[in-house]
Parts: structure tokens; sequence; C-alpha cells
């Protein structure tokens, strides 16, 4: 019989006795090797061509992404945040592998791709055993396809009506000041991490949650930082007769008290005598879960607490759209203080008198420590204003209060500001909310398209009037800052120092209080 | 000379025949080819016999035998062995042993003058092996593999063993054996070479998946070129001089 073509190596150029290590030939190349450690009579190179480590392993595969939240399926049904290149995305990739629980992995890394080609590419290198005795390592490539697929909680907030439980919180008073001052305070406490979704409303925000606990705990978080009264109302959903079980939406109404700092109120005489006989005409100096009034006349103050307020609910006289501005001419210290507040005597002129006449009037203020004269000063004008409320009424007819109500009642120190307010050092961090779709369409069906932008235009300006106001608060008022958490503004270029400011010094603030954003850090980084 | 054959579709070409120098004996197949294969080699050289043991077809492992004589094993039907005598030529000694490892094919191994055996083998046995065989028995493992059968294919000329036998081994078996060994494997990279490969003096037919490279190992250790010096073509007139010199 012929021998095959394929050449045989000459045997007798070998010694088998005295080769040292090499026993056998490689029954495949004829290479010369130590049959006793060799795995079945291969050499290392034939073996590495013959066997296939990773034959029963997958070479592709498909990751499936969820745009929104860019969280990666894991099979079945759990989602996992991971950055790109993390360790988290390799086990990820690895657990996606079908056959590579039978060997053992070495290393794992991600060859770079570029993102936008949905493409991941991993090198592995696994190690398996080829016969006894024998593992032979081998590395390999594989691509993965990123698909993406909406997750179960995306899916949710995209779905309609898929809440448990609602708080409607509502402020009937025409600026949006103490959303902004609430919208921090959540960002704050984080007392927003378990909404599903949160939309702006009318008079204020409805907050969405999946579980009724969590909105018990949003309630009793308002209640502990703003005046309100809460309701609780129950809709029946569903009913299962044979076991009795039934599911609800809860719908949970926040009601805040419509009085805000710097408001002008006037209380009824009834509840005034209540709180300490304090004077009815009063100014509201602080909010807090209760509302704190003040007579500047003689700085005596009252608490309003939730429930007595709901029992006889007043509105407030005068807020701070209505103050007007002042020049004190001549201001003379009491010796008379509570708290920062000191009591003084003023007389003040319009500013837009100023020129035109000599009125002045004379008032007593509680801002006697902070104000000197020819400063300017924000305060109600009340002999100039005309006020329909029924509580201004009973003390103007009043014999005991008509005497004492005051031409002007100053409320805070008014400091000169550019029309274009500069930059700022710090800023504060919001809250991503959405516009009330029905009202959105709503008024897009009402009105024309040209009446429309211009409605949008008005709310929208409102809107940022009512959030630089908020801002000039946080500046001033010092005792607010607290509550709040201020964060850098990275500096772009060299802030320029303006040295042209007016000798009423804007308040600043400390750089110390504020913090560093770690959004921004990571970008510093890069 | 070296052939490549198979056995219905198996390359273990030693558990289905058995090759000495007086003889050769093949299992009874579907298909005669793995019985041309010998027949073109040994055709009127030395009597090809068809049998099976114990009514089984695995005759090269149940059976062990040289020039001189034949053991079969004890499950062996009265009529099979009938019919080895009948075939055989009539100087070979043919005996059954009542031997517990009943594959004496796989527990012993040898040429026409010593037998490397299983360890376990009985001593009754041993002595049987010596008597009809002719042979000085050695009890010894391969690798230490105790089937001295299966791990080692032997000739008078030479013998090739386990390829994870150590040097050390080697020379210690070839030793006791008085012939050149080596350690090596058949039909890509198998380490049975006993079952793998039949070898007498002159022929050694190998499964048909040996690599050339084996198949070369195998003809340089049991000098299968020098015994036929005219090359794998022209062998015809050499093969019968061969033949009588072993006569």
């Amino acid at each position: 019989m012929e021998r095959d073509t394929d050449a045989g190596i000459p045997i007798s150029t070998l010694d088998y006795q005295n080769s040292g290590a090499a026993t056998i030939l490689c029954c495949n190349c004829g290479a010369p090797i130590d049959g006793t450690t060799a795995a079945e009579a291969l050499c290392s190179d034939c073996l590495r061509l013959d066997v296939d480590a990773s034959a029963g392993i997958q070479r592709d595969g498909t990751l499936h992404c969820c745009r929104d939240c860019e969280r990666w399926l894991q099979p079945p049904n759990s989602w996992v945040v991971a950055a790109p290149e993390s360790k988290e995305l390799l086990s990820v990739c690895l657990r996606r592998l079908r056959g590579l629980s039978k060997v053992r992995i070495i290393d794992a890394n991600f060859i770079w791709t570029e993102p936008h080609s949905r493409r991941i590419k991993l090198k592995i290198t696994i190690q398996q055993e080829a016969s006894q005795g024998t593992t032979i390592q081998q590395t390999f490539e594989v691509e993965y396809v990123v698909a993406s697929q909406q997750c179960a909680d995306c899916k949710k907030s995209f779905t309609h009506n898929t809440w448990r439980a609602a708080v409607q919180v509502r402020q009937k008073v025409p600026h949006k000041r103490t959303f902004l001052y609430l919208e921090q305070v959540i960002l704050k406490s984080g007392a927003h991490k378990d909404t599903v979704n949160i939309k702006e409303a009318k008079d204020g925000l409805d907050f969405y949650f999946a579980a009724r606990n969590h909105a018990e705990r949003m309630v009793d978080f308002l209640t502990s930082v703003v005046p309100c009264k809460t309701k609780k109302s129950a809709e029946l959903i569903s009913k299962d007769i044979h076991t009795s079980v039934s599911s609800y939406k809860f719908t949970f109404s926040v009601e805040i008290v419509p009085i805000c700092k710097d408001d002008l109120v006037v209380l009824p005489i009834k509840l005034a005598r209540q709180l300490g006989n304090i004077s009815p005409l009063t100014i509201c100096h602080r909010v807090g879960n209760s509302v704190n009034l003040m007579d500047p006349n003689t700085l005596q103050t009252a608490e309003v607490p939730t429930g007595t307020y709901w029992r006889a609910p007043f509105r407030n006289l005068a807020d701070v759209t209505e103050l007007k501005e002042f020049i004190i001419m001549d201001i003379e210290s009491i010796d008379k203080s509570k708290g920062k507040y000191r009591l003084a005597e003023a007389t003040v002129a319009r500013s837009s008198d100023l020129g035109s006449n000599d009125t002045t009037y004379f008032t007593r203020t509680h801002l006697g420590g902070i104000l000197h004269a020819g400063d300017a000063v924000l305060g109600y004008h009340l002999t100039g204003t005309r006020f329909n409320d029924d509580n201004f009424e009973a003390i103007e007819a009043s014999s005991k209060y008509s005497s004492t109500i005051p031409d002007v009642v100053l409320i805070k120190k008014s400091y000169a500001r550019k029309k274009k307010s500069k930059a700022r050092s710090w800023r504060l961090k919001r809250m991503a909310n959405e516009y009330e779709a029905e009202a959105a369409a709503a008024a897009a069906g009402g009105a024309g398209s040209g009446q429309q932008s211009r409605r949008e235009q008005q709310d929208a300006n409102r809107l940022e009037q009512d959030y630089e106001m908020f801002l000039r608060d946080v500046e001033e008022d010092e005792e607010l800052r607290q509550t709040l958490d201020l964060y850098k503004v990275q500096a772009q270029g060299d802030a320029v120092k303006e040295d042209d400011d007016s000798e009423d010094e804007v308040p600043e603030i400390d750089m110390n209080e504020l913090l560093n954003d770690m959004d921004e850090l990571e970008v510093a980084d890069e | 000379m070296a052939v490549r054959a198979q056995f219905e579709n198996s390359n273990e070409v030693g558990v289905f025949s058995c090759l000495t120098n007086a003889y050769a004996i093949v299992a009874v197949g579907a298909s005669e080819n793995f019985y041309s294969v010998f027949e073109s080699e040994l055709q009127d050289v030395i009597p090809i016999c068809h049998a099976t043991i114990a009514g089984t077809r695995i005759v090269g492992r149940l059976i062990v035998g040289n020039r001189k004589g034949l053991l079969v094993p004890t499950t062996t039907t009265d009529q099979e062995l009938q019919h080895l005598r009948n075939t055989l030529p009539a100087e070979v000694k043919i005996q059954r042993i009542e031997e517990r490892l009943s594959a004496l094919g796989n527990v012993i191994c040898c040429n026409d003058h010593v037998a490397i055996v299983h360890p376990d083998l009985e001593r009754e046995t041993e002595e049987i092996i010596a008597d009809v065989l002719g042979v000085e028995v050695f009890r010894q493992t391969v690798a230490d593999n105790v089937l001295t059968g299966s791990y080692m294919a032997l000739s008078n000329q030479g013998g090739i063993v386990h390829p994870k036998t150590s040097i050390r081994d080697q020379d210690e078996l070839s030793s006791l054996l008085q012939v050149p060994l080596v350690a090596g494997s058949v039909n890509r990279g198998s380490p049975v070479v006993g079952a793998g490969m039949v070898v007498n003096d002159w022929l050694a037919i190998t499964g048909l998946d040996t690599t050339a490279t084996e198949l070369s190992v195998v003809e340089s250790v049991f000098r299968l070129g020098e015994m036929a010096p005219g090359g794998a073509g022209g062998a015809g007139v050499n093969k019968d001089s061969i033949v009588e010199s072993f006569y």
C-alpha cells in the first residue's frame, strides 16, 4: 500500500535515549516533545490549533439598555446601573455569555468602541482542561450589540395613571416664592426621592407616588416645614368581593397658609385679642411651620399655629408686590429691641415724591438696627391705598385701633441693584418637573397662537421675577439660607470685581457657606 | 511495512485482529474490507483465520499468541476452538486457560521470546503462558498501567509503549525484553497502542487515523523498512525470502 503524501519525519535522525526530556514525537507535526508531560501525544502548538476551549461559548450577544435611565438589563428582569467600561457592566456582559460557566475566566476587559456604534467589545481570556493534566489558555473577542429596551420603571413613569398616591400642594397666592423655597427644602432633605412624577399645577405642585406610605411621608415632611392643612381622600379602584381585597388611589390635599413673609396682615380683632392682645395690624416676619406675626409699632410678636389659622382664616392685606420705596429722612432709635429687630422712629418720604413735594410720613419701625438716614427702604403705603378687607374696615371702625393705623409700614431695606443683576457666585439646584400637560393643552386650545405665546411669555416673565425675588431673599436673609443648600458656580474666566459698588453694599454670601457641586466636580476632572 | 486499515469505522484494529509471525486471526465483519487488507499483505505467506471468540468479534483483546502457540479464554466455545485448531498450522499449540482476567489480549503482551503480563495474573496462568508460548514471563506495568497488552505493541524487532512512559521505565522494559522500545501513539494521538495496531516481524497494521509521523515511528522501531528493502511497492519477492527465514 502506498504511503500518504504527507511527508513523515525521518526518525533515524532522533536519538531517543539521549534527547533529554523529549520522549515522543508530536503525532501531528512530528516535533519531539516530552511524552510524560504532554497532552495525549500533541505538542503545545498543535494542541492550541486542535483544541478550541471557547468552542461552546457565544462570540456575540445582545445587551439591553434602557434609553431613559441608561440602566442595563440583567436577565430575567432586574435593571442595574453600570457606567461604560465599568466592572458592573463587565459582569452584565459576562453573564450574558452562554457556556462561560464551564471554563475558568482568567481575564476580561473592554476593547474601546465608539459609543454611537452601539457595540461593546470584550476580550476574554479563559482556561480549560484539554485532557487530564493539561489546561489550555485562550483569548478571544466577543461583540455585543446594544439594543434599547424600556425598563419597567421607565415604562411605568411613561404610562398614565400608574401612581397609587398623590400629594397636591397648593397655596392660593399670586406668586411662586413659597414653592421655590419648598423646592429647595425638598431638594436638601431628599424628600422627593420616592416620587414617580412631579407636575406643576395652577397654584401649586402635584407629587405622585407609587405607594401610600411614600405619600404619607411627604405629607409629614410638608407639615413639618410649612404651615398647612391636609385632607386625605381615597378613590376605590377595584374590589374583590370574594377576598374583600380592594385597591384604592389616595390623594392628599395639602393647602399651605396663604400668608408669606413680609406680608401685611390684619388679624380679626377677636383673634388679635386671643394672641396676647396684639395690635391687629401686623407684618408677617417669618413663616416656619406656623405663621409668626409682629407689630412693628411695639415689636410684640405672635405666633399663629396652623390649627388656629384654619379655624379663623384671614387673608393678607398686601403682599410684597405692593411695596413702595421710601427714603429715610430721619431716624431715631428707641431703646427697645427684640432679637435682631430694634425699634426706631423714622421720618420717611416716598422716593417718587422727592423733588415734587415735601410730604413726609412719621412711622415706627422694627428695622432700627439696619436703617440710617438717607437709606432707601421698602414699605407699604397705607394712606395712599384703598383696601377691600373686612378686617381692615373693622379696625378702621374700631375706636380703639383706628388711631393706631400708621401711614407707612416699613418692611425691609432696599438695596440699589443693577437692572440686570450681575452673575451670582452661587446657585441653587432645581427640581425637574413637568408642566401640567392638560393645562398647556387647554391653553393651546383656548387661545390663538399669538395670544398664547404672549401669555406664555408673561408666565415666564412672572416666574423669572419670582425667582429673582427669591434669590434676593436668600441673599438678604441668613436665617433662610440655613435651611437651603447653596452651590458654588464654577468661575468662568476671572470674575470681574466691580469697584463701582454703591455705598449701600449689596449683601453677599460668604464662599465658605457654599457647597461644591458633585456633578461639576466630575466635569472639572475630565 | 506498515499499513493503515479500519474495521467497520473503528480505528482500533488491534481489537478485531491478532497478528503473529505464523498466523493471523481476523474477526468476522459485516464487510470483507478489513480481511482484504490482511489478505493482500499475507496471502500465501501465513494462514489468515476468520474467527469469533465466545461469540464476539473482539478477538484481538480476548486471545494472545505468538509463533509457537495461542491462548484463548475460558469463554471460548468448543466449536470455536475446533475451528481454530483446524485452520491454524499444526505446530501452533492452542490452549484454553481458566483465568479470571479473561481478556488475555489486554493483560498479556508477548513476542516469540518474552511476555510482559498483568501483575495480578494467576501463577498457573503464568506457567501455561511460559509452556504454550515458549516465552519468559515478566509481571510488569507500562506507564503505571496494569493492562500491558493494551498499552504496548511488541514484535521480535522492537516495541512501542504508552506515550507517557518515562525514559527510565522504557529502559527497564527494554532490558527485560532485549529489544529497543520507544514511546509513541497511534491513531492520531491515541495512547492505546496495543489495541490500536497489530504487528509482526515484517508487517504492522494500524488504524486509518494514524498520522505520517506515527507511522514513521512505527516503521522505524519495528524495523519494517529494513525487512522490505525494496520499499513499499515492490516487496513481493522479498516477502517470501523473509518469511522463509522465519520458518
